[in-house]
């Protein structure tokens, strides 16, 4: 038995009686069988709104892109072909699509930053509530919750105003006489970043604090009076315990910033493309929906190769640990 | 034998200044030997975690020092002493296995390689665990993660070893193993405990001095046996043992002796402790299985009315309304070949030796 459940592992050790599982799990596979039921719903909004549409994207693939948007009724690899490659107009020569490569690097790169700024700043964030009165942890985690309440446009246009040349910024920065000229940060790659770590921080915060607050403190003391430092003690004992909050944290965030839109569109201005732009364009100005149909796809298949990786990687230290 | 911990002084209030302010440790001083096994006992909530996490470094004192080997730590954070801690519920790393909790002491304190795998070999083979050591720590049971507790404990070769309430999650039989595991392990290492308990059976029997607590003072310090014949106030003696307590009044004193003089008219030369020299009457603490009772012959201290016999195996406890209403618990030996057979609603006759009688500070 390597479950991660502690206390669920120990209890069922010292309670358990010869004949006691059968009729447990017995009367577990009823009640499973129960709740299945209770899931259909879900289940088929996820399979029309989800599957559906993911089923009709690959279709679309395959196709010819029509003249004025939408698709011809022929089969192409054309689109696929040009995921990558790209054929020269005049001589036909085939190159690497170094612009769609280049985006292709810079979503990874920027929802990768992302990922990475977003942990810096909701771990120690959700450290803070997990140790707060109990009483008082829900007021914090409200307060997480509040930029929630106000549209994403809305909290795009306010950074904007905050970090553009004659932003908040720039204005106190140049009155105080720290500079002599605006900093450029609106549309950039920073801009971006920073729109994106803002609006996908609480999907950090609250996995990394339901991690913590099951998290038990006397190990953190036990860590101390082992003659562990306070770092060490947040690099050996801490993150160790609470990385399943961590993955989950990292994931939450990295998946949406891959394929993010409006935040690269409005803070990276149009020129600093995300593959969310570059499947937009297609599907807009570009008028190729095959080409955006398969670029979608590659977007589906790197998350989940990224996944997966992530997945395997974290399971094999975990494994290693036990043997 | 030199002094490890010293607590001078010591006062511990939470949330200070505030209205929820909890004084938890008030004006403690108290002094504990190398190589001694030295046990906080006392009710929940008296202070004696607050003591224990104070030398451990978890807390710091309002007021007052705490010192080891002459040396004031009061400021030192945990891991800056050679002290360390058995944790009630064990708090042993669920992410590492037997071994590896047992080694991270010695690896923070930055030792070599080798010295930590030999320390840590030498630490599973003195808790019997060499067969465990690859497996996790939720795959072991509790008298087994008790041990490994220990073990990670003892590694670092701490001055002094810390143990809160080590034993309250074992069930009984495997508790009283573990005392005596507990005791060969201080004997063998020579290192000082300082164990916390609210078990007074326990304290009794692995101490070699107990300090009993209550509402965040030290009310007595001494041996078992000190504590337990010669209780100095009434919360000692109701908190340790079973006691009978009887008012006297003090007919005179010398200082050193007093003659008291109980209700049933019956007068006692005992031992008076010096600050209760001058006292009207005095409250006395008797031991209900330091008397003697027999059929009614007037040369008794007490006389009464046998109400109920209660069979306890080893012994049977008689007890006996007093003429004054108050019920007398005496507790008797079931010895061999007993020849006096008690019956209920006899007049009985209580004798006490003048040692048995101990007066209260109150």
């Amino acid at each position: 038995m390597t479950g991660s459940n502690t206390t669920h592992n120990q209890q069922s050790q010292l309670v358990a009686s010869p004949n006691e599982p059968s009729v447990e799990s017995t009367a577990r596979g009823l009640e499973v069988r129960r709740n299945i039921l209770l899931t259909t719903p879900a289940l088929i909004v996820l399979f029309l709104a989800a599957s559906g549409p993911l089923f009709i994207m690959l279709f679309y693939s395959f196709l010819t892109p029509g003249a004025y948007g939408g698709v011809e009724w022929k089969s192409s690899l054309d689109a696929w072909f040009r995921v990558f490659l790209h054929r020269d107009i005049f001589d036909e020569t085939v190159m690497f699509a170094d612009a769609h490569v280049s985006i292709f690097w810079r979503s990874l790169k920027l929802s990768f930053l992302t990922t990475l700024l977003a942990l810096f700043l909701g771990f120690p964030t959700a450290y803070f509530i997990a140790t707060r009165p109990e009483n008082r942890r829900n007021l914090w985690l409200f307060l997480i919750t509040i930029p929630f309440w106000t549209n994403l446009l809305i909290r795009t246009f306010a950074i904007m105003e905050v970090i553009r040349n004659q932003g908040v910024i720039n204005t106190l920065l140049m009155a105080f006489g720290f500079i002599d000229e605006p900093i450029q940060m609106l549309f950039t790659d920073f801009a971006i970043l920073l729109g994106m770590a803002y609006v996908y921080l609480p999907l950090m915060i609250l996995p990394v604090y339901a991690s913590m607050e099951r998290l038990d403190f006397r190990l953190v003391e036990a860590g101390y009076d082992l003659y562990a430092t306070r770092l060490r003690v947040l690099w050996r004992i801490i993150i160790p315990l609470v990385k399943p909050g961590i993955i989950a944290g990292s994931i939450l965030v990295f998946i949406p910033s891959l394929g993010a839109y409006v935040t690269p569109r409005l803070l990276g201005g149009g020129k600093r493309m995300m593959l969310g732009n570059l499947i937009e364009l297609q599907f807009g100005q570009g008028r190729n929906w095959p080409l955006g149909a398969a670029l979608s796809i590659t977007l589906l298949a790197i998350v989940m190769i990224a996944l997966i990786v992530y997945v395997r990687s974290a399971q094999r230290t975990k494994s290693n640990r036990v043997g | 034998m030199s002094v490890a911990i010293e607590a001078q002084s010591v006062s511990k209030i939470f949330n200070a200044g505030s209205e929820h302010s909890v004084t938890a440790l008030d004006d403690v001083t108290v002094e504990i030997s190398d190589n001694e096994f030295f046990t906080l006992l006392g009710p929940s909530g008296c202070g004696k975690t607050t003591l224990l996490r104070l030398i451990a470094g978890f807390e710091h004192p309002s007021s007052g020092l705490i010192k080891l080997h002459g040396e004031n730590i009061s400021s030192l954070p945990p891991f800056r002493r050679p002290v360390n801690t058995v944790f009630q519920n064990y708090a042993l790393f669920p992410h590492m296995t037997v071994s590896e909790n047992i080694a991270f002491g010695l690896e923070m304190q930055g030792q070599s390689k080798d010295k930590v795998a030999q320390t840590t070999q030498e630490m599973l083979q003195l808790v019997r665990m060499q067969e465990l050591s690859d497996r996790r720590t939720s795959q072991i049971s509790g008298g087994q993660q008790q041990r490994v507790a220990l073990a990670r404990a003892l590694a670092p070769h701490p001055k002094v070893l810390l143990l809160d309430e080590p034993l309250s999650a074992l069930d009984f039989k495997l508790r009283k193993d573990m005392q005596l595991e507990l005791k060969r392990l201080q004997h063998e290492t020579g290192i000082t405990f300082i164990f916390v308990t609210h078990d007074q059976e326990e304290a009794l029997t692995m101490s070699d001095r107990i300090a009993v607590m209550n509402a965040g003072r030290i009310l007595q310090i001494g041996s078992p046996k000190d504590i337990y014949e010669h209780p100095a106030e009434r919360f000692v003696a109701d908190f340790i043992g079973d006691t009978n307590f009887i008012v006297a009044d003090v007919v005179s004193d010398d200082g050193k002796q007093a003659r008291l003089k109980f209700m049933s008219g019956s007068e006692i030369e005992v031992a008076l402790p010096e600050e209760l020299s001058g006292a009207d009457h005095v409250t006395v603490a008797i031991r209900p299985e330091q008397v003697m009772i027999g059929v009614d012959s007037g040369s008794a201290l007490f006389q009464g009315n046998l109400e109920q016999k209660v069979y306890f195996g080893t012994d049977t406890h008689y007890h006996i309304r007093l003429p004054d209403g108050e019920l007398f618990i005496a507790r008797i030996q079931n010895a061999r070949g007993q020849t006096e057979q008690l019956e209920c609603g006899a007049n009985v006759g209580i004798g006490i030796e003048p040692d048995a009688i101990q007066i209260l500070r109150d």
